[in-house]
């Protein structure tokens, strides 16, 4: 046990001086690879579908990791998943478009899928606010995901995610203009999102004051992120409807 | 200590330089305030590090960066370098106690040249040999190099860890240069002084937090990945290291235990989700339902997990070891089936009226013997059946109870409802589960209505006609349901007397109508009256989840009837039975007696072999434990059986016609008339309340019940998730569940107590059959116990008994509990009345704050602005002036320019004593608030510290 702590101790001062060598060689191997596993996607993403699918289909026969186990225990850690719940999220990203999502994740392929694959998943395809998710959770901010962004999203939107954190992003997929204040444009969007523009322009503005004298303690005239966890935070249903079983 | 003394010699001497040489620097007044700031910023940090950190080494590393300062000139680089300086001073400290030497060298040497690298490789060359005697070297040496560079880095980012503030510090590691810290960085890790172990042992602990709160942090998950990888690298590192000689490897071991049991703890998470069962199942129907129906699927489930622990119990103490270990069949008359029914005893019929062999089978309680003890472990079997069936209920007590308190601490304060009604509707309403477009276009319209309706409401507060309307109403509702529930009342009393007249003729001369009146005008009534009551219930015009609350309780009501004219109708038989027993049993007894008698006169002995009658031969009682499970056992059957046949009937055939001769019809079936059903919640739910307080009722006479509750709940899920995704449409309202599951819970509690009085009366105060069962030949049933106490316990034991059970004791004792609850009872009033209070106050603080600011807005707008911005108020007015325009980006924000220099001073305190009025209550932010943050100081201003003091958590944008 103790000898695995061993890192600790302090280095030799030629390891000292090494160490950047190495560090550069570290990196350079590292791009390597990286150049590398890029050339061997593009050519599975531009080979032919049937070859494409034989391959994988192999893959599947010889059951090949799609993660190391750090890679689980890591995402067990930064998620709210366990580790069949991550496998099977990966699952369901990789049917979203197979021929893109490789089988292998072990060393981080960089793999975007189009938010209309997003968007087009049963979750979350009858949601009016598909976009302003998958755009608030994506890296790019226009919603295209990698496994990243898609375990990241599910996890904030799992039943196990605190209140806090579902606040936080509630906001922001509410907050339609990226300002980091709730106005009231962005009310009205929300509002006929909701009402898919049943309501009259008089009822929505009004809606929309309402919203707005409940909610807003600086009377600036448009929600911030204080004045919205201070009243989700007290919402008994936001909880239960903030979030998506997967 | 003299090493100590040194330094703070040196510390003094330093600080009067700095002091000194900041005075003449300061030739323009921005630079002094920047400067000033930094300063500041810098002793509060080192406050905190005061509190944290071991204080000899730290004071000295705190010290350090300002006498630096001072010495430099720019604040930039000042900001870049103070971290690694300190570090260095940090590594260096406890050498100094060690040897206070080759410190001070060391110290001046690092006065003398700025970077020092050279020096730097030395020290931990030095130290190097240094830790070889500690002996932790091997396992370093043997790593690899990339690791150490790793280390490094880290390390960098520990040793502005110090400074309290996670976020800058990771912010700052990237900019700070390597080599140094990194060499700084390394020695550090060796020298292993009391307080180094302190600081690291505080470091560990930090990173641990954030490993387990990294989930919660709303960042980018790459963000998290690389910052969970160096964080557990880094604790990895250093756990070893603290801790020295045995208790190192003390502390290695319990590292290494807690690993395991996190380990061990995820993996038992996971398996547990894996055990639930149904989830998809669930969330389909939820998805497609809304999770009002969702929540009677979870009540199914929940149901079906506490009758699998039951039958576990049942089965486990109770079936299982007479099986085993009892009598056979027809070894003794109560486990054989009589002569006169021999004939009929497999026929089909009878088997299905629970008659026959089934009647004389393990699944009753005539079948149990009396022995003390069965089989070579001598079990009590009598005992361990009396305490099973009083323990299903203890346990079944305890887990609805305690369900009930998890589920009321769940979700929120629901306490102000008046409060957002608007903005909840706005960003609660939309249910994310759902994922199927149909219940999407409910769900649509429903939110769409509710917006009306609130709108509705909200324009027409004040007229009160519409409300006399109503609650006269609601009013009229509720007599014409009292009125319906009085009726079924009166017309079950009416065919319970009529069916005891019935009892009392021949049966061979009734009809099969007269036979079963009872029965089928309690189905009837259970027919009828829920959609009567559903119908009366839309006078009343409650929202859905309200109005599914009522029609449950007033359902509740009708079942309650039937159930207890039930019980009634089944304790005249119990009694009527008991004579008969009676009498029965001083036949037999005259019989035995006789045969004594005829036997000893006859053959002159006074060793009389019991009769030789075969065991189906004797004559018996009725045993009214049998008959009382069997019927419990027959209603049940047949409940399952309606249910089944209703679903059938009611939901898929309606289905099927409507579905297939909607091509052949004059008007359209779909939309028009019959349509499709709905799932009846609150039906369905009241049937699995009633039919749990059926088995825990029958669970006592029949210990089979269990167990075929277990199977009737199993089929149910499947039958009933399929049934409804199959023939049922979403809801008209589509609405939430909001914690109706607790209603259930309660209107289950409320059974489970009806259920136990009958059954605790049966146990306490009839008496058992003579001739079968577990407690025959007793005189009551709790006999057992008491028999076990005397004969089987040690002595004291019963004498604990006798005094506990003394009118005595038990009188204060009941006393006491009275008063315990009086007294928990007025402190969660008080409580109570504390919350409501509490809340009041926020009320009014929030509105007295709100009217203050939109009086006096603009000027308190402004002053807010400043006195964010200026954290020193001496330096108040040039900014202000400065910060003014920026406010025309806020629209109510009147007269910006009316605000004076002068003025801005006061204006700061009034916004003062403002939050000294009223406190914020929704302080914990996470970053700071925007009107005042980010706007104007980007467009403007010199920007005192770039949102450093501010920017605490702030969360990463986008």
């Amino acid at each position: 046990m103790v000898a695995s702590k061993g890192p600790g101790c302090g280095p030799t001062p030629d390891l000292l001086f090494g160490s950047g060598l190495l560090l550069s060689r570290y990196f350079i191997s590292d791009w390597a690879a990286l150049i590398k596993k890029k050339k061997a996607f593009a050519r599975r993403w531009n080979s032919d579908g049937p070859v494409v699918s034989e391959l994988e289909s192999s893959d599947m026969g010889n059951k090949q990791t799609i993660f190391t186990a750090q890679q689980l225990d890591a995402y067990q850690d930064c998620t709210y998943f366990t580790r069949k719940e991550i496998l099977r999220l990966f699952y369901r990203y990789r049917d979203l478009a197979p021929q893109l999502v490789p089988l292998d994740y072990t060393n981080q392929p960089d793999v975007k899928l189009p938010y209309e694959l997003i968007g087009s998943m049963p979750e979350l395809k009858d949601n009016p606010f598909r976009q302003r998710i998958a755009e608030v959770f994506s890296e790019d901010g226009e919603g295209n995901m990698t496994l990243d962004d898609f375990l990241d999203m599910f996890s904030v939107l799992s039943e196990m995610a605190p209140r806090d954190l579902k606040a936080y992003y509630a906001f922001k997929i509410y907050d339609f203009n990226n300002d980091d204040f709730i106005c009231k444009s962005d009310l009205e969007k929300t509002l006929n999102k909701l009402t898919r523009n049943e309501l009259t322009e008089d009822e929505v503005k009004m809606v929309c004051e309402k919203v707005i004298d409940e909610a807003d303690l600086d009377n600036d005239g448009r929600l911030s992120l204080e004045d919205f966890q201070n009243m989700i935070n007290r919402a008994p249903d936001f909880l239960s409807t903030f979030h998506i079983r997967i | 200590m003299p090493p100590k003394r040194r330094n703070h010699d040196i510390i003094e001497v330093e600080n009067v330089g700095m002091d000194v040489d900041a005075e003449p620097d300061s030739d323009s007044e921005e630079e002094a305030r920047r400067r000033s700031r930094n300063r500041r910023s810098k002793s509060q940090r080192k406050a905190k590090q005061v509190s944290e950190d071991e204080d000899e080494d730290e004071e000295e590393e705190e010290d350090e960066p300002p006498r630096r300062r001072g010495r430099r000139k720019t604040t930039k680089t000042d900001e870049d370098e103070t971290p690694q300086r300190r570090g260095r001073g940090k590594r260096t400290k406890p050498q100094d106690s060690d040897e206070d030497e080759e410190g001070d060298k060391r110290r001046a040497a690092r006065k003398g040249s700025k970077a020092s690298k050279k020096k730097a490789a030395k020290e931990t060359s030095d130290e190097e040999s240094e830790e070889e005697k500690v002996g932790r070297k091997k396992a370093g040496r043997a790593v690899s190099k990339k690791e150490k560079e790793e280390q490094n880095k880290e390390q960098k980012g520990n040793v502005k860890g110090k400074d309290g503030e996670n976020k800058d510090k990771k912010k700052k590691k990237k900019m700070s240069s390597s080599s140094s810290s990194s060499s700084s960085s390394d020695s550090d890790e060796e020298s292993l002084s009391e307080g180094e172990i302190a600081a690291l042992k505080e470091q560990v602990e930090e990173k641990k937090k954030l490993i387990a709160t990294l989930r919660n942090k709303p960042w980018r998950m790459n963000k998290r990945l690389s910052l969970l990888k160096e964080a557990q690298d880094f604790v990895e590192k250093f756990e070893g290291a603290l801790g020295k000689g045995k208790g190192r490897r003390l502390y290695a071991f319990k590292v290494m235990m807690t690993k395991k049991l996190i380990k061990f703890n995820r993996d038992f998470e996971n398996f547990k989700t894996a055990c639930i069962p149904w989830e998809r199942k669930i969330k389909e129907v939820e998805s497609h339902f809304g999770s009002s129906v969702a929540s009677y699927f979870l009540f199914l489930r929940w149901m079906y997990g506490l009758n699998l622990v039951l039958f576990g119990f049942m089965f486990g103490l109770v079936v299982l070891p007479e099986v085993l270990m009892g009598l056979p069949y027809g070894s003794i008359p109560r486990k054989t089936v009589p002569r006169d029914e021999e004939d009929t005893a497999m026929d089909f019929s009878v088997l299905f009226d629970f008659g026959g062999y089934c009647k004389y089978s393990i699944l009753f309680y005539g079948y149990y013997n009396n022995d003390r003890t069965i089989g070579v472990l001598q079990y009590r079997l009598p005992l361990s059946y009396l305490l099973t069936s009083v323990g299903v209920f203890g346990y079944s007590l305890l887990v609805v109870i305690r369900t009930m308190a998890r589920n009321a601490n769940e979700g929120g304060d629901g306490g102000d409802e008046g409060e957002f009604i608007f903005s909840w509707k706005m960003f609660t309403s939309w249910d994310y589960l759902i994922g199927n477009p149909e219940t999407a276009d409910n769900k649509y319209a429903s939110i769409t209505t509710s917006f009306k309706e609130s709108i509705v409401d909200e324009q027409e507060n004040q007229k009160d006609e519409n409300i006399h309307l109503r609650r006269f109403l609601r009013v009229f509702a509720n007599f014409l349901i009292l009125c319906s529930l009085g009726g079924s009342g009166y017309l079950i009393y009416f065919v319970v007397k009529r069916s005891q007249e019935f009892a009392k003729m021949d049966p061979k001369t009734l009809t099969w109508f007269e036979n079963n009146e009872v029965e089928f005008v309690m189905s009837l009534l259970g027919l009828v009256c829920p959609p009567l009551f559903e119908t009366i219930a839309e006078l009343e015009d409650y929202h859905p989840r309200i109005a599914l609350k009522w029609q449950l309780g007033r359902i509740f009501a009708l079942f309650l009837g039937n159930l207890y004219t039930f019980l009634f109708a089944l304790f005249d038989e119990v009694t009527a039975k008991l004579e008969t027993e009676k009498s029965i049993k001083n036949a037999t007894e005259w019989a035995l007696h006789q045969y004594y008698a005829n036997y000893s006169s006859f053959y002159n002995t006074t060793d009389v072999p019991p009769p030789k009658v075969a065991p189906a031969d004797v004559i018996r009682g009725p045993c009214w434990e049998t008959g009382v499970g069997r019927e419990f056992v027959k209603l049940i059957v047949s409940d399952v059986q309606v249910t089944y046949l209703t679903i059938l009937v009611g939901d898929f055939a309606r289905a099927f016609i409507v579905r297939f001769l909607n091509y052949c019809w004059c008007w359209d079936l779909e939309a028009g008339f019959p349509s499709y059903g709905e799932f009846d919640i609150s039906g369905n739910v009241l049937g699995l309340v009633f039919n749990q307080g059926m088995i825990w009722m029958g669970a006592f006479y029949a210990p089979g019940l269990v167990g075929m509750n277990v199977l009737r709940l199993l089929t149910s899920m499947y039958y009933q998730s399929w049934a409804v995704m199959a023939c049922n449409v979403p809801h008209e309202r589509v609405f939430k569940a909001s914690r109706s599951n607790n209603f259930y819970m309660g209107l289950l509690l409320l059974v489970l107590f009806l259920s136990l009085l009958p059954v605790v009366y049966s146990m306490m105060t009839l008496a058992p059959s003579f001739d079968c069962g577990p407690f025959s030949g007793q005189e009551k049933m709790y006999d057992v116990v008491i028999e076990t106490i005397d004969q089987d316990l040690p002595a004291f034991i019963g004498n604990i008994f006798i005094y506990a059970s003394n009118p005595g004791l038990i009188m204060p004792a009941i006393l006491l509990m009275i008063l315990a609850i009086y007294y928990l009872n007025t402190v969660s009033k008080a409580y109570q009345q504390a919350n409501t209070d509490l809340k009041k106050k926020m009320q009014m603080a929030r509105e007295d704050e709100k009217n203050r600011r939109n009086n006096k807005d603009s000027t308190n707008q402004v002053m807010k602005d400043l006195e964010d911005l200026m954290p020193d108020k001496s330096l108040a007015p040039p900014p202000a002036e400065e910060e003014k325009p920026p406010e025309v980006v806020i629209d109510k924000s009147v007269k910006p320019t009316k605000t004076k220099p002068g003025t801005a001073e006061k204006g700061v305190n009034v916004q003062k004593e403002v939050s000294l009025a009223a406190p914020n209550p929704r302080r914990p932010v996470t970053r700071a608030p925007g009107p005042r943050g980010g706007p104007p100081g980007n467009t403007r201003s010199p920007q005192p510290q770039p949102g450093k003091g501010r920017g605490q958590g702030a969360a990463p944008r986008r």
